[in-house]
């Protein structure tokens, strides 16, 4: 594959930024066009990309490698395999997504459309680099364009949310700066090139890797967020803007997981099995606890901030099952949940928009006036709590097999973890009920339809949430060959 | 006696006096013209220093290899960046502009001999040119008491702990019988000792030296120095000062203390981590944008300590190349701190509020400066930091680097809290700041070198690597 895809793909949106940099800020509408063409491309390009992909194969494929500092070992060196893939469609389509939805925002357009789209390059470069200094580079880039967004167009306490962010973010990721530089000397020759650092799994001492392996799980565990790292999330996601929400657990919160299965599983193997079991117990709390609090919550954007945690507690669990269909699961979530979750943000901020409140108590029988919005609503929140049918119910499902039938997990996670599943239940039709059924608040009588524009951000992840549903081969097939090799190399 | 080699600092000297010469013949209201004059002296320097050869002169005290070259280059880039700022600033404030612009390229010529320097005596002799013209410098502002003040406690304090820098020196000279560097080190491979004597000297030493690069506990002159020097050499101290102990210091101790490792590698790594640690932590308390910098250098020097402790040639690099780096952002960061007070008079970070919307570029470039000194890619700042680190852990000095990186997320919060004055807040006025084009020119470059570091490292650190490799670890 001569055509350096993933190259434009990353880089197209950072072309985007300089071309809105350069357009007149007074023309909003067409910095809103050329932000939406430049995020398109990137879809179009992912879209390309999943056709060409062959899930056979468990090699890298759109390999791309060039010498950028050979006097320190790195190399521009970018690649995708069966994780990456469906990750890269996610981050291309939620961006697209997440642009159209930002049509919205009318205070200082030009910044927040370039920072949008520089987020983008920071967030596609993650998913494809192969070489651990690219790939921290992307990793730290995206904080930056987060923290204006967070800070300069979020809610009332976004400076706060935005530092709390950035800080908590940044004090993990210097863990992983520190374990990279340690992997740097331990192979000879000195290389930073992540695929050779995987072969030489087996040379890196017990000891090694017991130590190592933490300091890369903390940068992840916080960007999950794992309990108790948690605790920027609901700040971050409530202050945020609608689309940046989205953004934010569609994605940023995909990508400690994708850290996990990239780097620290493969090149920690011995380490992965040694913290199995505090990785299961870290996965069952967060599962219980993020459905408890959200149970709790007055906020609807807090609830599903934290429905974001209980969530990814369920990847957490098939990750640290250790098999193929703990991995496939863990994956499918991170798909299905990017979609339903980025769903149920773009929902509430176009409530918000309309509402101008968030307080669940303070809705009532919006299913009579807004019927439209109701059903769609209603899709993605039976989608949220695993409904057989819709997406969420075939990733929970495959990482609940694969943590039962496996020997790392003890069966007592599991059946916590099915008991979050009835939670999760509880408080998302409790949410349901008292927002869209009873009788109609007639405070809300002016309340306007959905229109088009929104229509057509939900669109897409609607069809992909009931298509992995019905029928997830196709998403199976680009994975499996990939997680077989991994559990493979992870000598399992 | 190879004259040709000392060409490019005779030339920068007579330049100086040119300059001084001209001033004489100037009318009042002409004399900014000194700055671009100075400015086209350091150019020519330059083009001095890259076609000069190398070698030795003056027997063994003056040596002209990468290494020199390489300071060289950063000594005239800062000078050239701090004149570039000063010319405005300059012509609003300042008396005798002819001396100002005369002193800076003095204090210069100084910090070339001074990283060519291999013999104690001499370098000595250079560090005192650099830093008596520095004195001056920051007392420039004779209107203004805080002006004075930074100027006298900078010579006292400078004063004190140059004499015991040469105290120091003395010292050494009577355990080895030698001033030149490399006639120390042959001295004490062959001897068994170190006594008590040698640990002395090399307390007084690193205490002499410490003061120049503004390190804790000896960096209490900085904050109020570099708040009251007028804001261009406040700029030019931040990294001249630093860079010239820098250059100094790894010269005599790769050059000469290596054999005795064991005794002078654990204080740096002690005065590291209370750098690093204190300088960070009482940044985040400043309320004045020129206070807070300065903490902010002191904790950068830090982070140069840690790779000094690793002394292997991969610290070297590293530490070159960042000095190097933060050249660019600090200069840069001052640049706009430049603009703003010659805008609007004041220094106060709370000031700063809405400066996104009122002038964009500078707000922009603040960031841009900023994130390199925490040490987010892709900028120069972190490649810097990266290397440092890189050659600490290649020792084994785990806890340090995590300090260090502990510390530079710290740094984060005091350098996005004048960040979020600028972004989040509304401006109280709404006139744009005036940019001339020689702040312009200053903040341009600075910001090519901060992103052309960043993003493709490797020539820089190609050349400086055969800077390094001039000891012989």
């Amino acid at each position: 594959m001569d055509f350096p895809i993933l190259t434009y793909m990353t880089f197209i949106p950072l072309l985007g930024m300089i071309v809105v940099m350069f357009t007149r800020k007074e023309s909003v509408q067409l910095i809103r066009w050329e932000s939406a063409f430049f995020s398109f491309i990137p879809l179009l390009l992912s879209i390309v990309m999943l056709a060409k992909y062959n899930g056979s194969v468990p090699d890298f494929q759109f390999i791309e490698q060039h010498e950028w500092i050979p006097s320190i070992g790195i190399s521009y060196f970018m690649g995708a395999d069966g994780i990456s893939v469906p990750m890269l469609f996610l981050t291309a389509l939620l961006s697209f997504v997440s642009i159209v939805a930002s049509f919205n925002i009318q205070e200082r357009v030009k910044e927040y459309f370039a920072f949008f789209l520089l987020l983008e390059t920071g967030m596609m470069g993650v998913f494809c680099a192969l070489d651990f200094f690219l790939f921290y580079i992307f990793w730290e880039i995206m904080l930056v364009p987060m923290y204006f967004l967070i800070g300069v167009w979020g809610g009332p306490r976004k400076e706060y949310a935005a530092i709390k962010f950035f800080l908590y973010t940044l004090f993990g990721s210097v863990f992983m700066l520190v374990g990279i530089l340690v992997l740097y000397f331990a192979v000879e020759p000195h290389t930073l090139n992540m695929l050779t650092l995987i072969e030489y799994n087996s040379t890196y001492t017990h000891a090694f890797q017991i130590v190592l392996f933490p300091l890369f799980f903390i940068a992840f565990a916080i960007k999950v967020p794992m309990w108790p790292f948690h605790t920027w999330l609901p700040d971050a996601h409530v202050e945020a803007p609608t689309a940046v929400s989205v953004i934010l657990a569609g994605i940023l919160l995909k990508m400690g997981l994708y850290g996990l299965l990239r780097i620290g599983y493969p090149m920690f193997p011995e380490a992965a099995v040694y913290y199995a079991i505090p990785i299961g117990v870290i996965a069952v709390i967060g599962i219980v606890y993020g459905a408890l609090v959200s149970m709790a919550q007055k906020d609807l954007k807090k609830l599903v901030a934290y429905s974001s945690v209980s969530h990814m507690g369920f990847c957490v669990l098939g990750l640290a099952a250790l098999s193929v269909t703990g991995f496939a699961g863990c994956v499918f979530q991170m798909f299905s949940h990017g979609c339903l979750t980025g769903a149920m943000f773009l929902l509430v901020g176009i409530l918000y928009d309309r509402a101008h409140t968030r307080e669940i108590a303070a809705f009532g029988g919006l299913g009579v006036k807004l019927p439209l919005y109701t059903g769609i609503f209603t899709l993605f929140a039976m989608g949220s709590l695993g409904l057989p049918g819709l997406s969420g119910f075939v990733s929970e499902f495959m990482i609940f097999i694969g943590a039962f039938g496996s020997n790392f997990v003890p069966t007592w996670m599991v059946v916590l973890a099915v008991l979050g599943v009835v939670l999760t239940a509880g408080y998302i039709l409790r949410m349901v009920q008292r927002i869209f059924l009873g009788p109609f608040n007639t405070k809300w009588e002016g309340l306007t339809e959905i229109n088009g524009r929104e229509i057509f951000t939900l669109v897409p992840l609607g069809i992909l949430t009931i298509l992995v549903g019905v029928y997830p081969k196709p998403l199976v097939d680009i994975i499996s060959a990939t997680l077989e090799n991994l559990i493979r190399v992870m000598g399992m | 006696m190879n004259l040709t080699l000392i060409i490019p600092e005779i030339f920068l000297f007579l330049w100086a006096l040119l300059v001084l010469f001209v001033d004489f013949f100037t009318a009042e209201e002409k004399k900014h013209r000194l700055g671009p004059l100075s400015l086209v002296g350091i150019v020519i320097t330059v083009v001095l220093v890259v076609i000069s050869g190398q070698g030795q002169a003056f027997g063994e005290m003056f040596s002209a290899d990468y290494y020199s070259l390489s300071f060289a280059i950063i000594f005239l880039g800062s000078a050239f960046l701090a004149i570039s700022t000063s010319i405005d600033f300059a012509r609003q404030r300042i008396k005798h502009q002819g001396e100002y612009y005369a002193l800076i390229l003095l204090s210069t010529v100084g910090m070339m001999f001074l990283a060519a320097s291999r013999e104690l005596l001499s370098m000595y002799v250079s560090l005192e040119l650099t830093t008596i013209s520095l004195f001056v410098l920051s007392a420039y502002l004779k209107t203004e008491l805080k002006s004075s003040e930074a100027g006298l406690k900078y010579m006292i304090l400078g004063a004190a702990s140059s004499a015991i820098l040469l105290y120091g020196i003395s010292l050494l000279y009577g355990i080895t019988g030698t001033t030149v560097l490399k006639g120390i080190q042959a001295e004490l491979v062959g001897s068994a000792f170190p006594g008590p004597l040698l640990v002395i000297s090399l307390v007084f030493i690193i205490a002499g030296f410490s003061f120049k690069l503004a390190a804790v506990p000896f960096h209490m002159w900085a904050p109020d120095v570099y708040e009251g020097a007028p804001t261009p050499i406040t700029a030019y101290l931040s990294v001249a000062s630093k860079g010239a102990g820098l250059a100094a210091m790894v010269r005599v101790f790769f050059g000469s203390l290596l054999p005795v490792t064991s005794e002078w590698i654990p204080l740096f790594m002690a005065l590291a981590t209370m750098t690093m640690v204190l300088g960070n932590i009482v940044a985040i308390r400043q309320s004045n944008i020129k206070r807070m910098l300065a903490y902010s250098s002191i904790a950068q020097v830090g982070y140069i300590l840690v790779a000094l402790s690793a002394a292997s040639e991969l610290a070297t690099t590293s530490m070159i190349l960042y000095l190097m780096v933060y050249m660019f952002a600090n200069i840069g960061a001052f640049a706009v701190v430049i603009a703003f007070y010659n805008h609007s008079g004041t220094d106060e970070i709370c000031e700063y509020a809405g400066l996104s919307r009122r002038s964009p570029f500078l707000a922009i470039s603040l960031v841009i400066f900023f994130l390199s000194l925490v040490g987010i890619p892709p900028l120069a700042g972190f490649v810097g930091k990266y290397l440092l680190f890189m050659a600490a852990i290649q020792k084994g000095y785990y806890w340090l680097v995590g300090v260090a990186v502990l510390t530079s997320v710290i740094s984060l919060f005091y350098y996005m809290n004048v960040v979020r004055q600028m972004y989040f807040r509304k401006p109280t006025k709404s006139d744009p700041v005036k940019v001339s084009w020689s702040l312009r020119l200053a903040l341009i470059l600075s910001l090519i070198g901060v992103i052309a570091v960043g993003v493709y490292p490797d020539p820089f650190v190609s050349l400086i690597s055969k800077a390094a490799s001039v000891f012989v670890y």
